[in-house]
């Protein structure tokens, strides 16, 4: 069998998806074995620019030149992976999207602002078809393998859609409520073992909600905290503003 | 001889974290046009943070940038802290300063062993090298996981820290966890010894020399400073880090529209050689050894030789990180120290109005962030001035004193120089493009 050609790309974001390929060490090297990396401008001077068995794609669509881009790479790819929280559910950089956006130009590049076209953050699907999704700020590293093996065998992968309180309780942790602070993990979908709260910090919902939230056991645990709606609304906001954008 | 004209585009700069162009003209034998342009898409992260609360500000700002993540989360943590009156406690900052050595280390080897080394082989990337050199290969990745693997005990994960938060830590290390460091630091400093020796017969580097300032943390102790100091230069200035915006001086210059700094002269840099430059004599005495050994004395003002100092600055951050965990084994930690804050909904830290900077030294030189916060504790101004947009400036200028010296050498050795000569920066410029402007030709 021939191996599947792969390019690597990154829009709006900190790349830092791309660096936990990196950071899985010499096992990088196995995955290296059953593909063969075409274009990886993060780590290599070589270019292709020709059709792609799979493309893996990091990062928000910000600007008018990305739409143009991802298009691009669209179309020579067979199978197209959004990969990271920027481009599954447009992650942090959806939070300009509560802006006007005048405004938060002239406020971060003062009067040359006109320089800097720039359009509502989307997810990747929401410009162009995604065959696989793998979230997280950043994706968890199992999680990765697991969709990779999927999409080199061509079948699907389904992302969990039962909120992170399922592996966060087989972890054993101590519920964030019960600590007196909030928490996002109710609504957000598992996938990544409860790593955020493992290490004693808060989910924040990176990895997109569920598509069938329990809202009603969410009231109730607020009121029960006496913790503001607002208050959670503006947390989800953090990743989640882009879910706005999605046709209903 | 006949004048020379020189068109390079290099577009999408490869090998370095973020998209940037590298634009050179030359017409009969003159620079005419050299520019470093950024071309990521802006994210606007200053203006996205108003109205969050400071709790989140280390959350959001470590999304900066995948590569410098838990330096980010330093600097936003540190101002913060300062803006709210916190004091860390000897060990917060204790913690703080080994979180800091993993940085440095885990982005210093992947910019050696795997962004740059290439260059010095001449090859491409590390992809060819796994044809006959696959154990090279495997020593990079395999010390890049080591760091990942230790941040993964110190605060969940290396890109974006989990546990690393204003007030101090949500989970701190058990015994065994500050064995199973001691281990890693241990094997690390096998694979960096073997790894050093292997490299030592192709370090050479273009010898190429432009004087300029160069800018970091100072102090008065003995301690090589990089979590906390004054800001100092070479040309002798020191200022409280309060006063950043006159370290900073930005500034739009007429042939580019990318924003530069200046101090006491046109440009200055920051980043590994700025430090060594400015504190070499109290670096760890392995780490001078090497510095001896490599040929570096301060004030070097080869550019190219920032690889160099990375490579000090390496062993520098494995020496102090293990004598950092020793004394943290020697010493038991207190467990009562670790804090569940959330958004600080409970009101456990008390918030003020207030106004605070962080000054830290990351892997690519100094970092601010600058918040300003209401008595609510919610951000009404965020201002973070990072290492390459302060190092742009200088990397132009080392170009326009490059080019016209290497003109004669055919084309492609003239880009690989340039090209290099930018790549010794390890620019990021993720992290630059939330405040460089774009160049966008019309």
């Amino acid at each position: 069998m021939k191996k599947p050609k792969v390019g690597i790309f990154d829009f709006a974001c900190c790349e830092g998806c791309q660096l936990q390929l990196a950071n899985m060490g010499e096992q990088v090297l196995s995955l290296l074995g059953s593909l063969r990396v075409m274009e990886w401008r993060e780590v290599m001077s070589e270019t292709w620019g020709k059709k792609l068995d799979i493309a893996i794609v990091e990062g928000s669509i910000t600007d008018p030149h990305a739409v143009e881009r991802i298009q691009r790479i669209r179309r020579r790819a067979s199978v197209l992976i959004a990969y990271g929280s920027c481009a599954t559910i447009g992650g942090v950089n959806g939070m300009k999207n509560n802006f006007v956006f005048d405004e938060i130009r002239k406020y971060v590049y003062g009067d040359s602002y006109a320089f800097f076209p720039t359009e509502p953050t989307k997810a990747v699907h929401q410009v162009v078809e995604v065959d696989y999704f793998i979230h997280g700020c950043p994706v968890y590293i199992p999680e990765v393998v697991t969709v990779l093996k999927a999409a080199l065998q061509g079948i699907p992968y389904y992302v969990p859609d039962y909120p992170v309180c399922v592996e966060c309780k087989l972890n054993e942790n101590v519920c964030m409520y019960d600590r007196k602070v909030t928490c996002l993990g109710p609504v957000t979908r598992a996938g990544c073992n409860s790593w955020c709260i493992n290490n004693g910090n808060i989910c924040y919902g990176c990895r997109g909600m569920v598509s069938n939230p329990n809202e009603k056991g969410a009231l109730d645990v607020l009121a029960k905290y006496g913790i503001p709606t607002s208050l959670v609304v503006n947390k989800m906001n953090m990743y989640n503003k882009c879910r706005e954008l999605d046709e209903p | 001889m006949k004048k020379k004209d020189l068109k390079i585009r290099v577009e999408y700069l490869t090998r370095v974290e973020g998209h940037g162009n590298i634009v050179i003209d030359v017409a009969q034998g003159k620079l005419e046009t050299c520019r470093l342009e950024i071309v990521e898409s802006p994210r606007f992260f200053e203006g996205m943070l108003r109205g969050r609360s400071i709790f989140e500000a280390q959350h959001i700002t470590s999304r900066i940038c995948g590569i410098c993540a838990c330096g980010h989360s330093l600097a936003s943590i540190q101002a913060a802290e300062d803006a709210l009156g916190i004091v860390p406690t000897k060990q917060t900052i204790l913690l703080r300063k080994l979180l800091l050595h993993l940085e440095l280390l885990d982005s210093h080897l992947l910019h050696i062993y795997l962004l740059v080394a290439p260059d010095l082989l001449g090859v491409k990337s590390f992809v060819p090298l796994l044809e006959g050199n696959e154990d090279v290969v495997r020593r990079a990745l395999r010390m890049k996981k080591t760091c990942n693997d230790l941040c993964d005990i110190l605060v969940g994960r290396h890109v974006h820290p989990i546990s690393a938060i204003v007030g101090g830590f949500t989970k701190l290390p058990r015994p065994k966890d500050l064995d199973a460091m001691l281990d890693l630091l241990a094997g690390l400093r096998d694979d960096m010894e073997e790894a050093t020796i292997a490299l030592k017969p192709y370090f050479t580097f273009p010898a190429f020399e432009r004087d300029t300032e160069y800018v970091g943390l100072v102090s008065d102790d003995g301690e090589y400073p990089l979590l906390t100091g004054d800001v100092g230069s070479t040309d002798g200035v020191r200022m409280t880090k309060k006063e950043y915006r006159n370290v900073t001086n930005e500034f739009v210059v007429p042939h580019s529209s990318a924003k530069h700094s200046k101090l006491s002269r046109e440009s200055y840099a920051v980043g590994a050689l700025a430090r060594f430059n400015l504190n070499a004599d109290k670096l760890h005495v392995r780490a001078q050894h090497v510095a001896a050994e490599i040929g570096l004395v301060p004030k070097c003002i080869n550019p190219y030789m920032n690889t160099a100092a990375q490579l000090v600055e390496c062993v520098h951050c494995l020496e102090d990180a293990i004598a950092i965990v020793e004394t943290l084994k020697a010493n038991p930690l207190n467990y009562d120290e670790e804090i569940v804050v959330g958004l600080n909904e409970q009101r456990k830290i008390p918030v003020r109005a207030g106004s605070g900077v962080g000054a830290v030294e990351v892997p690519r030189g100094i970092l601010f962030h600058h918040y300003e916060i209401d008595d609510n504790g919610i951000i009404t101004d965020a201002n973070c001035v990072i290492p390459t947009n302060q190092n742009t400036g200088n990397i132009e200028y080392d170009l326009m004193k490059l080019v016209p010296e290497i003109l004669d050498r055919k084309d492609d050795e003239i880009v690989l120089a340039v090209e290099m000569l930018v790549r010794a920066y390890d620019p990021c410029i993720s992290c630059s493009a939330h405040c460089l402007k774009v160049d966008i030709k019309r």
